[in-house]
């Protein structure tokens, strides 16, 4: 077992993928680019190199280049989604999703529905998301509550390499759409990766750190800061469980609500915006079914409600931090 | 014996394991202890277990104290006898150098699992330790890996070469099972001899490794100067069913915590990250169906289908059966009216996997069998 980073981890599961069944194409801006180019036939691989290697590997036909037209290449994998393929489309910045969510939410979301539960649509999209890059407004926004909300697609966010090689896998052997968010900062951690194929179950929570005061759920970047968080506070005698829901639809519900039963404490951080994200959609949950549980208030820790600032510093205060968690978990802990 | 001074490190228990903390001492300063004796619990991110004087002596130094956390190699502690001035302990500990891990290559220093090619399969392996010492073969049980040997590896790594591996369908090693027999995996077993150019060693087996380790010195005498059995499979017909069909079903965490907890006297040792580390293991293609074909072989039905009490009877060399009294997978009732010749430890309070719960008494089992 060997060291991946979170990029090659990406890279390893699709590539499994494709040499196990030929139904898995790839396609996106720059999958194939630098065609006509000079030099050896390769291709950027997407615009952080995550599928690099895959054209030369598999070749034009199964790696396609498409225009810079997310409605017709998103449509269009929904659709060879519907007839038998199995698709890896890269919808670049999640904050794209604007031009294409039509295909995404009233079709390929809908059709198992619409068509009785007789037609299947294994589509993955990937899309990069999360700030931190210093890439501005229109290409740090989270988003992943807006998939959450629609019914019939399933999203992801993996918190780690492991975890990313794992969920794509089973994206892509899942029949219905799904939504796998890779956050851009976290492209070059690295951790034990195993070479062979494995699969993580989607709406299986993983607990992260395992501890007697307070429940932290924390979403895709989020988990690292967390756990950093909660070893810190181990120091001070407080002690944490981290629960990493690894999917938000399906979430698992249960194991929120066990962890809190046991702690009696909820911190939730979450990257997206805090109106109608998954800390608030958490609360909600807890306020209906564990409030007795409850010995103080739940606390959220969220940017706040204003668009990704690109001035470094204001970006960088904007994002939860490892202190404002625990600033946040000692907030509960003083109830 | 002891020499004049001697230092209390922080073991390495496991291939991920780069620190430790001290969850207590259980020898104060100024003890007199015996070797073997507990003297302090240690925890990783993986485990806690307590921690054996590697020698008798005065305890006179705690140099690491309670909830500290420091690296593999650090000094923790100094035995030395009364007539050791404190001075010369002040300064063997003032002048302590963290040693490498001792073996493969500096740096880094832990020795990394290999491959190797065996009867068609690929195997994962560990090896540790040379020296003039019998050679040992270690083999693990159903749904383990060679991390099961790691409290005990790197003691029996002290003067002779030991190899870890994985059996096929387990850990690292390729998913196909083939028949999953324990003939069928002994097979295997003298083709990766073979392979690292093993040919004669102890072996020291656990649960379904221990049919597997009969199987072969059955059919290959030649091949084994000893066995060490712990908690054997192929003594009796009971097994767990629960807890095979268990293993096999939970693909989830809190299945799976109740299920590792009828492994161990204790079920508060099963951890967070031990839970996590089987599902890993489980979660690759191809390994379920692996423990599938292997406890159809063996287990089919909730009872053992392969006996080797026969097998057992016709060895002619030394083994020793370790079997913890409360093991809930197979009876300590397994080891009653087996042949003069095989000397059987029981262990008190000690479930199904006394290499990893009274480690230390194991090893010293081990060490015992070999001369």
């Amino acid at each position: 077992m060997a060291k991946k980073s979170y990029r090659q981890a990406i890279n390893d599961a699709i590539r499994q993928e494709m040499l196990a069944d030929p139904r898995v194409v790839v396609m996106g801006e720059d999958n194939a680019g630098g065609i006509e180019a000079p030099g050896e036939d390769d291709a950027w691989g997407g615009v952080l190199g995550v599928t690099k290697g895959l054209m030369p590997e598999f070749g034009r036909e199964r790696v396609l280049d498409t225009p810079i037209s997310e409605s017709a290449f998103i449509g269009a994998a929904a659709g060879a989604a519907a007839t038998g393929l199995r698709p890896v489309a890269e919808l670049m910045f999640v904050d794209f999703m604007g031009v294409c969510f039509d295909q995404i939410f009233n079709q390929a979301g809908k059709f198992r529905y619409m068509f009785g539960g007789k037609a299947v649509t294994p589509l993955v999209v990937r899309t990069m998301y999360g700030a931190g890059f210093r890439a501005a407004s229109q290409h740090s926004q989270c988003l992943y509550p807006i998939f959450t909300h629609v019914p019939g697609l399933k999203v992801v966010l993996p918190s780690s390499p492991y975890e990313a090689k794992g969920l794509m896998i089973q994206a892509i052997r899942d029949d219905d759409p799904v939504i796998f968010l890779e956050h851009k900062v976290m492209y070059d951690d690295e951790e034990d990766v195993p070479d062979e194929s494995y699969t993580i179950p989607f709406g299986e929570a993983n607990l992260t750190r395992e501890g007697d005061d307070v429940t932290v759920v924390a979403f895709g970047r989020m988990v690292g800061l967390a756990n950093a968080a909660a070893d810190a506070l181990e120091k001070d005698g407080i002690s944490c469980t981290v629960v990493d829901p690894r999917t938000t639809s399906p979430l698992d519900t249960d194991t929120i609500l066990e962890c809190v039963e046991e702690t009696g404490r909820l911190v939730i951080v979450d990257e997206a915006s805090p109106r109608c994200n998954m800390a608030t959609d958490i609360s909600a949950l807890v306020a209906q079914e564990a409030f007795g549980a409850l010995k103080a208030p739940v606390r959220m820790v969220s940017p706040p409600h204003t668009p990704v600032p690109f001035a470094p510093e204001l970006e960088d205060a904007y994002i939860p931090s490892q202190a404002k968690i625990e600033t946040a978990i000692r907030g509960v802990m003083a109830h | 014996m002891m020499g004049r001074i001697e230092p209390i490190v922080m073991p390495k228990w496991g291939l991920a394991m780069t620190e430790g903390t001290v969850v207590g001492w259980e020898a104060g300063e100024g003890d007199r202890v015996d070797q073997g004796q507990d003297i302090l619990e240690i925890e990783t991110t993986k485990i806690t277990n307590v921690f054996e004087a590697p020698a008798g002596g005065t305890l006179r130094r705690q140099v690491v104290h309670e909830g500290d956390t420091v690296p593999v190699g650090a000094l923790l502690g100094v035995l030395a006898d009364d007539e050791v001035s404190d001075e010369e302990i002040d300064s063997f500990v003032s002048g302590f150098v963290v040693e490498a891990d001792d073996g493969e290559a500096a740096g880094e220093g832990a020795p990394e699992p290999r491959k190797a090619e065996a009867g068609g399969r690929t195997l994962r392996y560990l090896e540790m330790g040379a020296g003039e010492g019998t050679p040992v073969l270690l083999v693990h049980g159903f749904g383990a890996d060679l991390n099961a040997w790691m409290f005990v590896q790197p003691t029996l790594a002290e003067g002779r070469r030991t190899v870890a591996l994985d059996l096929p369908g387990h850990g690292g090693s390729q998913k196909d099972v083939g028949a999953g027999t324990p003939e069928s995996m002994a097979d295997t077993l003298s083709a990766f001899m073979d392979e690292v150019g093993l040919e004669r060693a102890h072996v020291v087996a656990h649960s379904l490794g221990g049919a597997v380790a009969l199987a072969l010195a059955s059919a290959k005498p030649d091949r084994v100067s000893g066995l060490t059995l712990i908690a054997p499979a192929g003594l009796g017909d009971e097994i767990n069913h629960e807890f095979i069909t268990g293993f096999i079903e939970a693909g989830r965490r809190k299945e799976m915590k109740p299920v590792l907890g009828l492994l161990v006297a204790d079920p508060s040792l099963v951890s967070r990250d031990m839970i996590e580390d089987v599902l890993k293991a489980k979660r690759i293609d191809g390994a379920e169906e692996a423990l599938r074909t292997v406890a159809a072989a063996n287990f089919a039905g909730g009872r053992q289908a392969v006996l080797l009490r026969d097998a057992l009877a016709g060895l002619s060399c030394p083994v020793e059966i370790a079997w913890g009294e409360a093991d809930r997978i197979l009876p300590a009732s397994h080891a009653e009216g087996l042949p003069e010749a095989v000397r059987v430890r029981r262990m008190a309070d000690v479930g199904h996997m006394p290499h990893m719960e009274a480690a230390g008494e194991v090893t010293r089992l081990i060490l015992a069998g070999l001369e």
